[in-house]
C-alpha cells in the first residue's frame, strides 16, 4: 500500500512536471489540443462531484460555461477588464447564477432534477441571446489582440522566446492545467474531509445519513454552488482560447454536457481517476474516427450504454476490480475490533 | 380578437406537445423511468414515415399505419434488451442510458439522412382551414389537437378499463404483489414502451407535417414534452393534455409579443408552474 502509494505519487509528480514543461519544449498545435482535453477533464470532474458523488445529474452544466464565458467576455468588451480578471468574474457569476437556480431545481429531484437543470440553461441561453451589447443571438468576438495583452504574456514571451500568440496559448494552458490540479486535489480533500463522508453517506442511504445528522439540502447545494464556479471558471478560460461567443456554442449541451458525461460515465462515475482515464478514452477515440464525421459520437454513445449495462464503476472501477490498485482511495477503514490485547501498542491504522 | 386569436393557436399547439407528451407519461407513470431518448425517438418516427413514403408513394396519414408496428417493436426491443437491465432504486444507470441512446440516435440519423431538412408532404390538407366566425384555424392544428384528445383519452380507456391497463396501474403501484399474481413487469414495461413508441410515432405525423425537421431538434422537443408530464402531474394522461396547453398557450403569448421570445415564455411558464404547485397541476394521490 505504502509502496504502491510513493510510487504512484512519484509517478503523478513526474507527469506533472512534463505537463507543466510542456509548453517550452512542445508545438503549438500540441499545447492547443492538450487544452481541449484539460477543459474536458475540469468539467468532467465537476460532473463527477455532482452526480457520482452528490447524486444530483445535472444536465444543465453548460449554464455555467455559458455564463462564466459571457460574464468574462462583459468584462473585457464593456468594463475594459484584463481577461485573467474576467476569468474569475465569470466563475463568480456561475456561482452566483446557480443560487436561483437551486433554489427552483432542487424542489425535483432524480430524474425531474436532470429535465429541470437542462430547461434552466436553456433559459439561460434564451435570455442571454437577447443581449444585444454582446451581439444577441449571433454573438461577438473578443477585441483583436485581447488575448496578446493579458497580463504575464510578455514575461512568458521572454522566459520562452516564442510569439506573443504562442505566449497566450502557454498562459491558458498552465491555468487550465492549474485549475484541473485544483479541483482534483479539491475534491480529494473535501471527499476525505468530514463533509465528503456525510455526502457519500446521503448517497448511499439518505434516510440512514439524516438519521447521524447530515444535511443532505445543505451539502448538496454546497456542491452544486462549487462545482457551478469550477465549471464557470472553465468556460471563461475556454472561451479566451476559442475568443468567439454565441449563445449557441457556449450554451452546447452535446460539447459542455454530453461529452462530459461520457468521460465520467467511460473512465468511472464516482471515481476520482475516472474522468482522467475517461478523458484519455476520449480523445483516442476523437483521434483514431477523426475521418469518419460522427461516428465517434455514435461509439461514444454506444460505448457509454455498454459501460451502464456491463460495468457501473467504469473503466477505472474495472481496474481496481482486476487489481486491487486504488491510486485516490476514498475509503475510511474502520476502527481495528480490540477485544482481547490492550490497543495502546498496536499501531493505528 | 387578436388575443383570442393566439391562444386558439396557442392551444392546438399544445395538442401537439401533448402528442409529443402523452407516450413519455405513460411510460414514467408505470416505470418511472425517464427517457431522455423520447424525442430522438420521435424524430426517429418521423424518418421512419418519410422512408415509407418516398419509397411506396403512400401519403404520411397511410404511411403511418406501417410505420406504428415498426415502432412498436423497437420499442419491445429496447425495453427488454436495454432499459429492463437497468431499472432499479439507482436512477443514473436509466438516465444515462437514454442519453446515450439519444445521441446515438441523433447521430445516427445524422450521418444516414445528412442535416438537410426534411418535411412530410400530406397534399392540399396542409394549407386548408376552418372559419370559426371568431377565428380562422387551420386544418392540420386542429387535427392533431383532436388526434391529442383522442390520444389521451384511449389511452386512459386502455389504463382503467382493460386488463392490460390493470396490470398497468398494479405494476406501477407495487412491482413485487403484481409478480405475485403472475404478471411479468418486464414483459408490462415492454408494452407500455411499445405502446409509448407508438405515441410518438403519431406525434412525429404531425411534427413532419406541419414543420421542417432535421436529425437535431429531438432534445428541443424532449424538453417541451417533459414540461408538459411535469406540469400535468406525475402519471395523470389529461394533466399532460393540459401541461401541453399551457407550454402552447404560453409559447404563443410569448411569440405574439416578440417571436424570439417563443421558447423562453414556455419554459418560464413551466417554472412558474413549478414554483408554485412543485408536484404539478394533477399530481396522482399516492405518489
Amino acid at each position: 500500500m505504502t509502496l504502491n502509494r510513493n510510487l504512484g505519487l512519484c509517478l503523478a509528480f513526474l507527469a506533472l512536471t512534463a505537463l507543466y514543461a510542456l509548453p517550452a519544449i512542445a508545438p503549438r498545435a500540441m499545447v492547443q489540443d492538450l487544452f481541449g482535453i484539460l477543459t474536458l477533464l475540469v468539467l468532467a470532474m465537476n460532473w463527477n462531484l455532482l452526480a457520482g458523488f452528490a447524486g444530483l445529474v445535472s444536465v444543465g452544466q453548460q449554464a455555467f460555461v455559458g455564463i462564466g464565458a459571457y460574464a468574462m467576455f462583459a468584462a473585457i468588451i464593456l468594463a475594459g477588464l484584463d481577461p485573467l480578471v474576467g476569468v474569475l468574474i465569470g466563475g463568480i457569476a456561475a456561482a452566483l447564477f446557480a443560487v436561483p437556480m437551486a433554489f427552483f431545481a432542487f424542489r425535483l429531484n432524480g430524474a425531474y432534477f436532470a429535465i429541470g437543470t437542462w430547461v434552466v440553461a436553456d433559459i439561460a441561453r434564451l435570455a442571454i441571446s437577447q443581449w444585444k451589447a454582446l451581439g444577441g443571438g449571433t454573438g461577438t468576438s473578443l477585441p483583436k489582440g485581447t488575448a496578446k495583452e493579458m497580463a504575464f504574456v510578455d514575461q512568458i514571451k521572454e522566459l520562452l522566446d516564442v510569439s506573443s500568440a504562442a505566449a497566450a496559448d502557454a498562459l491558458t494552458y498552465w491555468l487550465m492545467l492549474s485549475l484541473a490540479v485544483g479541483v482534483l486535489i479539491a475534491s480529494y480533500v473535501f471527499l476525505r474531509s468530514r463533509m465528503g463522508l456525510g455526502l457519500q453517506a446521503i448517497r448511499d442511504n439518505e434516510n440512514a445519513a439524516r438519521s447521524v445528522g447530515v444535511d443532505p439540502v445543505k451539502l448538496k447545494a454546497l456542491v452544486f454552488l462549487l462545482t457551478a464556479f469550477g465549471t464557470g471558471l472553465c468556460g471563461a478560460l475556454a472561451f479566451i482560447q476559442i475568443t468567439r461567443v454565441t449563445p449557441d456554442a457556449a450554451f452546447s449541451v452535446i460539447d459542455w454536457t454530453a461529452f462530459v458525461i461520457f468521460i465520467t460515465v467511460i473512465g468511472g462515475i464516482g471515481t476520482l481517476p475516472g474522468p482522467i482515464v475517461g478523458v484519455a478514452v476520449f480523445y483516442l477515440l476523437q483521434r483514431l474516427l477523426a475521418d469518419y464525421g460522427t461516428i465517434y459520437l455514435i461509439v461514444l454513445g454506444c460505448l457509454g450504454i455498454a459501460v451502464m449495462l456491463f460495468a457501473r464503476r467504469g473503466l477505472w472501477g474495472l481496474f481496481i476490480d482486476r487489481t486491487g490498485i486504488d491510486l485516490l482511495p476514498l475509503t475510511h477503514r474502520p476502527p481495528r475490533m480490540v477485544a482481547s490485547r490492550p490497543a495502546a501498542h498496536r499501531r493505528s491504522a | 380578437m387578436m388575443l383570442i386569436d393566439t391562444l386558439a393557436q396557442g392551444l392546438l399547439l399544445g395538442g401537439l406537445y401533448a402528442l409529443f407528451a402523452a407516450g413519455l407519461s405513460l411510460v414514467f407513470g408505470i416505470m418511472r423511468l425517464v427517457n431522455l431518448a423520447h424525442g430522438d425517438l420521435i424524430i426517429l418516427g418521423a424518418y421512419l414515415i418519410l422512408t415509407i413514403t418516398t419509397a411506396t408513394g403512400l401519403n404520411p396519414f397511410l404511411a403511418v399505419l406501417l410505420a406504428a408496428p415498426v415502432m412498436f417493436g423497437l420499442g419491445w426491443f429496447l425495453q427488454t434488451h436495454l432499459l429492463n437491465r437497468v431499472l432499479g432504486a439507482d436512477i443514473l444507470p436509466p438516465l444515462l442510458v437514454t442519453f446515450g441512446l439519444s445521441v446515438v440516435i441523433q447521430n445516427a440519423l445524422l450521418s444516414g439522412f445528412s442535416a438537410d431538412s426534411q418535411k412530410l408532404a400530406a397534399g392540399t390538407i396542409e394549407a386548408q382551414s376552418v372559419d370559426l366566425g371568431i377565428v380562422t384555424l387551420g386544418v392540420m392544428p386542429l387535427l392533431t389537437f383532436a388526434s391529442a384528445v383522442a390520444v389521451v383519452f384511449a389511452l386512459n380507456q386502455v389504463f382503467y378499463r382493460t386488463a392490460l391497463g390493470r396490470a398497468f396501474r398494479a405494476t406501477s403501484d407495487d412491482q413485487t404483489t403484481a409478480q405475485l399474481m403472475g404478471i411479468r413487469p418486464q414483459n408490462i414495461f415492454a408494452i407500455a414502451t411499445g405502446i409509448a413508441l407508438v405515441v410518438a410515432t403519431i406525434a412525429a405525423l404531425y411534427l413532419g407535417t406541419r414543420a421542417n425537421f432535421d436529425p437535431s431538434i429531438g432534445p428541443a422537443r424532449l424538453l417541451y414534452a417533459f414540461e408538459a408530464v411535469i406540469i400535468g402531474g406525475l402519471g395523470s394522461l389529461w394533466g399532460t393534455l393540459a401541461g401541453g396547453i399551457v407550454i402552447g398557450m404560453a409559447q404563443a403569448l410569448g411569440a405574439s409579443i416578440n417571436p424570439e421570445w417563443q421558447i423562453l415564455s414556455g419554459h418560464i411558464a413551466f417554472v412558474i408552474v413549478l414554483l408554485i404547485r412543485p408536484r404539478g397541476l394533477f399530481p396522482r394521490a399516492n405518489d
